[in-house]
């Protein structure tokens, strides 16, 4: 396999419209993705030929969606490499965290604690806010470094015996820094803390082997990784899957019901109460499915050298400054920057008037803009579709922005 | 390039810096902030008889919002709150919110209205003061 970009591309049909005159400079992924052809039709072929509800029907379209949403799970779990039957699929990233918060969150005692860290997504600090105020757990929050990395050497000293959990982003949705998982671990282990990571802004960038991470609990979105809108996974080891009790309660999660009692279906149907989004869901199986003809070791090299072009850019523009590491080491294709004397919307703002579309503002980590003092960042977020234009097209609005607002 | 949003005389009004800071004694002293995109707006007043004496405002935020406070604060003196509604009426019409033609300095506006996303930058040192003269 060799990687072309431009192949690539081609497979975007999003990406070939011309928007007032202009191509679509798309930079901002770590928000949201686009679809590839492979994902529309895989939707578009189950709304059309095998629309129906699945596991309750015994009918040809009914048995038809059964077997495409169940081979979607099989496509997530192949690209996680774990079991299938790990593989809980969730509305979003959002609601998978909400779901461990809540159910396994459950078995917790007042008094328990969970680390955070202060780069965290929103996602991952308000669901266990929520369950401190139900069940009285404390939260413990790792630092960041200058650097925007999580400072691992701050972690030993916040382990106690009741530590329960440690919940990380995989790859920081700010300053695209991976969290070395190994040393995440190996102290977790010290103390019997589970490990969960945020995958969000990792998934996007190529297949993970879970299973030898050591890891205990994974969650990403599929609308970040090429996939739908309105679906995400949560994964976790079997053996935390059977010890949680359901999150929501509906059909399909229950092995009987009476109104004395009811019993609750074995995972991973126990925590897909009600009809789950199965057009999403096979959007997502075909996502991974498409991820997967990618040579992921060049699609990376091919982001990274992106990054670089875009770094190096950005040195040559008076008043431009990284948010977060200035190398290519231990990162993803996710980069932050602040121009002196301009507020990063108004950067947002002229860039896509030169049809560069970005994100900016705090990027739902007001704890991480606190701890710098900072209003926001201009976040450019990079996949594989991207290419040299996209970027030089980025550096010339940016030049603009510190040339006329400021 | 396609847009002019940021056109001169709003870039002027931000870069004037009009009533930028705190006042020594205000009567009152409010502050507002957007939730969706983190911009922040603190105004003091200083009233008398009902009418606003000094006025003076820090933001912390955009250019939109940065402009909209200097403006604001270039006419406030003398007014009082329902004069400020009027002046509110006047922004409001120059980003499309109201029908009919916006004032000066407002009308300087006119940029935004297809920007929906960014109206409330314009409207936000407005909901600071409204606050500040409750
Ligand atoms: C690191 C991280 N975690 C969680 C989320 C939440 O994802 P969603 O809003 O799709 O549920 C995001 C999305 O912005 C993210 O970047």
């Amino acid at each position: 396999m060799s990687f072309d970009v431009n192949t690539v591309r081609r497979q975007f049909p999003i990406l070939s419209q011309i928007i007032d005159g202009q191509p679509v400079h798309y930079l901002d992924n770590g928000a949201s993705a686009q679809t590839p052809e492979a994902v529309l039709d895989a939707v578009r072929t189950y709304e059309t030929t095998s629309r129906a509800n699945v596991l309750r029907g015994v009918h040809r379209l009914a048995e038809r969606a059964t077997e495409a949403y169940e081979n979607a799970r099989v496509e997530v779990a192949n690209f996680l490499s774990v079991d299938p039957m790990e593989v809980v699929f969730t509305g979003g990233c959002t609601a998978a965290i909400n779901l461990v918060a809540y159910s396994y969150g459950s078995l917790l005692k007042p008094g328990d604690r969970i680390i955070l860290s202060e780069l965290e997504h929103h996602s991952n600090i308000v669901p266990w806010q929520l369950l401190r105020q139900r069940s009285g757990i404390e939260i413990d929050v790792v630092p960041v470094t200058v650097n925007g990395r999580i400072d691992l050497n701050a972690l030993p000293r916040l382990l106690t015996p009741r530590t329960k959990l440690i919940s990380l982003a995989h790859v920081s949705n700010v300053t695209g820094t991976l969290v070395d998982v190994h040393a995440v671990v190996t102290l977790a282990k010290t103390v019997g803390a589970k490990v969960m990571l945020d995958g969000a802004q990792r998934i996007p960038h190529g297949p993970v082997d879970l299973s030898a991470m050591g890891i205990d609990f994974y969650v990403f979105a599929g609308h970040k990784a090429y996939g739908p809108n309105g679906i995400g996974v949560l994964w976790a080891k079997a053996e935390h899957l059977e010890a949680m009790p359901p999150f929501h309660g509906g059909g399909s999660m229950i092995g009987r019901v009476t109104f004395a009692e009811t019993t609750w279906a074995p995972p991973p149907r126990r925590f897909e109460a009600g009809t789950p989004p199965i057009g999403p869901a096979i959007g997502l199986g075909a996502a991974c499915q498409w991820m997967r003809t990618l040579d992921w070791k060049e699609a990376h090299a091919h982001e990274m050298a992106l990054v670089e072009r875009l770094m190096d850019g950005l040195q040559k523009i008076d008043g431009a400054t990284l948010f977060g590491p200035g190398s290519t080491q231990n990162r993803y294709p996710v980069v932050s920057f602040l121009l002196e004397g301009v507020h990063p919307h108004d950067v947002a703002q002229t860039l896509d008037s030169f049809g560069v579309a970005v994100r900016a503002g705090h990027h739902c980590c007001q704890p991480l803009m606190d701890r710098f003092d900072l209003d926001g960042t201009t976040r450019v977020s990079i996949a594989p579709y991207n290419d040299n234009t996209d970027i030089d097209a980025l550096l010339t609005g940016v030049q603009h922005a510190a040339r006329t607002l400021r | 390039m396609t847009d002019q949003l940021y056109q001169d005389r709003i870039v002027a009004l931000a870069k004037a810096k009009t009533g930028a800071g705190k006042l020594a004694s205000p009567t009152r002293s409010a502050r507002r902030d957007n939730p969706l995109c983190g911009d922040r707006v603190v105004i003091d007043v200083k009233v008398d008889n009902g009418k606003i004496a000094e006025i003076a405002h820090q933001v912390r935020g955009c250019l939109l919002c940065q402009a909209s406070a200097s403006a604001l604060a270039s006419v406030a003196v003398g007014r009082n709150a329902a004069g400020i509604e009027k002046v509110r009426l006047d922004a409001e019409r120059a980003i499309g919110r109201e029908e009919g033609e916006a004032g000066e300095p407002f009308a300087a506006f006119a940029p935004v209205r297809s920007h929906k996303s960014r109206h409330e930058c314009v409207l936000l040192p407005f909901e600071a003061l409204k606050e500040a003269l409750s």
